[in-house]
């Protein structure tokens, strides 16, 4: 028993260190003063801008659709909707580079549904929310799902013997009662679309300013300016650990785990 | 849950309380469910006065929301994000804020929980959480009154106070009750009429003293708490008598033949010393053997072995003057006039 705690000890020691350590060595290798400076980089404030904007727009979509879409899956029993949930999880294991041939082959100039979009998305702004919002999507959906199934169900039928139709029972008792999860779900798809690279690259491109998004830029920089690379990655670091905490801070999962300096 | 035959019709006044009573798994809370409109059936009908909320036959399905039904639930289902000020108000949405708020602490107060109307229902007591959600389930100014298993979330501490304070709500209430309750005093104390359910079927609806008095079935008297012995009758005289399955025989005023269920009340038993003279009036004497002796308050129910199991209610006084314990041989006595006899 005890030798087992031991090896059990020792075994999350290891994975702790693993996944630390890259993180840390970034930080070790940017000293405050780059840090700054690689903020006024005109490349790296577009970048971060670009990000902040496009991310903030995939989520927004991603919660307005995804949170009734998530309901009706959890409320409903209907036939088909195992498939259904399988293939609203697919984009989860998808590689990314599948994923931007993908929409390229659907929503492309050329692509199936090409008619109705044209080239408004194909190397645009609007095509880097597009592909934001296809990976980071089932990330919500599943967690939006997994919360709303977990509700109790005494509680949306007392709803409805008070007299609340299905609309206002998910808006005053469902989304109320679901919210952590809701939170915890919002993180992760925004975590996922901060850090989203292949699709993106494939589909829109990496032109400064219109959809070269941080990944991008530090991929871009990382080819000749390797300090101003660990910098960006570095305040992406950041951007994604307040983020986490926030989330855990809302959700009340207790205090941030997260070694910001 | 699996496919669960319902059958059976009952009809509620207003004002009157009908409770549905059964052990678990009867259908009892499914029949709650279809007149609230949570639960569709594949055929039935469900109407409150003119209004039909439900018949099959013609496709009418009003929906839940729109039934007005106060439903209280077995643990409440009280909103936890909501204060219970907040939960009492949930139903009046269309009263204007002011109003709405006003008519919600008037029903807290009613219940004497003016003063808790800010807490959280996870700060509530289970008396307090049964009051809240009795008041939000009247806000609405319900057509009928759903009650499932209205006590059974509470401690036995708080139970006597709450369903004195229920039978009182119930009284006032001028609509309709119907509850489900699995504890036949219960149902005694707080419905005029109770319906026994077993299977999905009412086996038998009737005041609560009457079902006592004269249970319909075997089933029916078990669930009114009544001894049931098993034998077969035949007549003797003006009475009948019965032989007991694994010996002894009783003597019943009620009239039968073949087999039977022999039906008595634990407390019309009365218990004797082995080898005491017969005295008084009662004719059935049973020799028998003390398994168990639990204490109640001032009374105690001694379970008896006598080819059959028996029970006997009597005073802690009498179980002491007769030193009973477990092997104790006894005679277990009472009179033919309480003996009910009906079909097994």
């Amino acid at each position: 028993m005890t030798a087992f705690r031991a090896l059990a000890a020792g075994a999350l020691a290891v994975a702790l260190a693993f996944l630390v350590l890259p993180v840390v060595a970034i930080f070790v290798d940017t000293s405050p003063g780059e840090l700054l400076a690689s903020l006024g980089d005109g490349a790296s404030r577009d970048a971060l801008l670009l990000s902040l904007e496009t991310t903030s727009v995939a989520v927004a979509l991603i919660v307005a659709v995804g949170t009734p879409a998530a309901w009706f899956l959890a409320t409903r029993r209907f036939r088909g909707k195992a498939a259904v949930v399988t293939l609203v999880e697919l984009p989860l294991v998808l590689p990314p580079a599948v994923a931007g041939i993908g929409l390229l082959a659907a929503l492309g100039p050329q692509g199936l549904a090409g008619g109705l979009v044209g080239d408004s998305l194909v190397l645009q702004t609007a095509g880097v929310v597009v592909a934001l919002t296809f990976v980071a999507a089932p990330f919500y959906l599943r967690q939006a799902q997994a919360a709303f199934a977990a509700i109790d169900p005494a509680l949306l039928e007392a709803s409805r013997t008070l007299g609340a139709g299905e609309a206002r029972t998910f808006a005053r008792v469902g989304i109320p009662t679901a919210r952590p999860g809701l939170a915890a779900g919002l993180a992760l798809a925004w975590g996922r679309a901060l850090g989203e690279f292949g699709a993106t690259l494939m589909f829109a491109g990496s032109f400064r300013g219109i959809t070269q998004t941080v990944p991008l830029a530090i991929y871009d920089q990382f080819a000749t300016d390797f300090p101003a690379a660990l910098a960006l990655s570095a305040v992406l670091v950041c951007v994604s650990a307040v983020l986490l905490g926030s989330v855990k801070l809302v959700t009340g999962a207790g205090p941030l785990g997260v070694a910001a300096r | 849950m699996g496919p669960l035959a319902l059958e059976l019709g009952i009809e509620v006044e207003d004002g009157e309380c009908l409770a549905l009573a059964g052990p678990s798994g009867a259908g009892k809370t499914s029949v709650l469910r279809v007149v609230a409109g949570l639960l569709r059936p594949d055929h039935g009908r469900v109407a409150c006065g003119d209004d039909v909320w439900l018949d099959t036959a013609r496709r009418v399905d009003v929906p839940a929301e729109r039934r007005r039904c106060g439903y209280l639930f077995q643990d409440y289902a009280l909103f936890p994000h909501l204060s219970a000020l907040q939960n009492v108000a949930y139903p009046l949405p269309e009263l204007p804020r002011p109003e709405r708020a006003e008519r919600a602490r008037s029903l807290l107060e009613r219940f004497g929980l003016g003063d808790r109307g800010d807490a959280r229902p996870a700060d509530l007591s289970g008396g307090e959480r049964q009051r809240v959600a009795l008041a939000r389930a009247l806000a609405r100014e319900p057509r009928a009154l759903l009650l499932d298993e209205p006590l059974s979330a509470l401690d036995a501490r708080t139970r006597a106070g709450a369903t004195r304070e229920l039978a009182r709500t119930l009284r006032e209430a001028e609509v309709p009750a119907l509850l489900v309750t699995h504890d036949f005093g219960e149902a005694a104390q707080l419905a005029d009429r109770v319906a026994v359910v077993d299977a999905g079927r009412a086996v038998q609806t009737a005041p609560a003293a009457e079902l006592a008095a004269r249970p319909a079935s075997a089933f029916v008297a078990d669930f009114t708490g009544a001894i049931v012995l098993t034998g077969v009758a035949r007549a003797e005289g003006d009475a009948t008598v019965v032989d007991l399955d694994g010996g002894g025989t009783v003597t019943s005023s009620d009239q039968a033949a073949g087999r039977v269920a022999v039906s008595v009340h634990p407390w019309e038993v009365a218990l004797e010393p082995a080898g005491a003279d017969a005295a008084g009036s009662p004719v059935n004497r049973l020799p028998a053997t003390v398994e168990s002796v639990t204490v109640v308050g001032s009374r105690a129910r001694v379970g008896l072995v006598a080819g059959q199991p028996l029970a006997a209610e009597i005073t802690t006084a009498s179980a002491e003057r007769l030193s009973l314990a477990p092997g104790v041989r006894v005679v277990a006595s009472w009179k033919a006039t309480a003996t009910r006899l009906v079909p097994a």
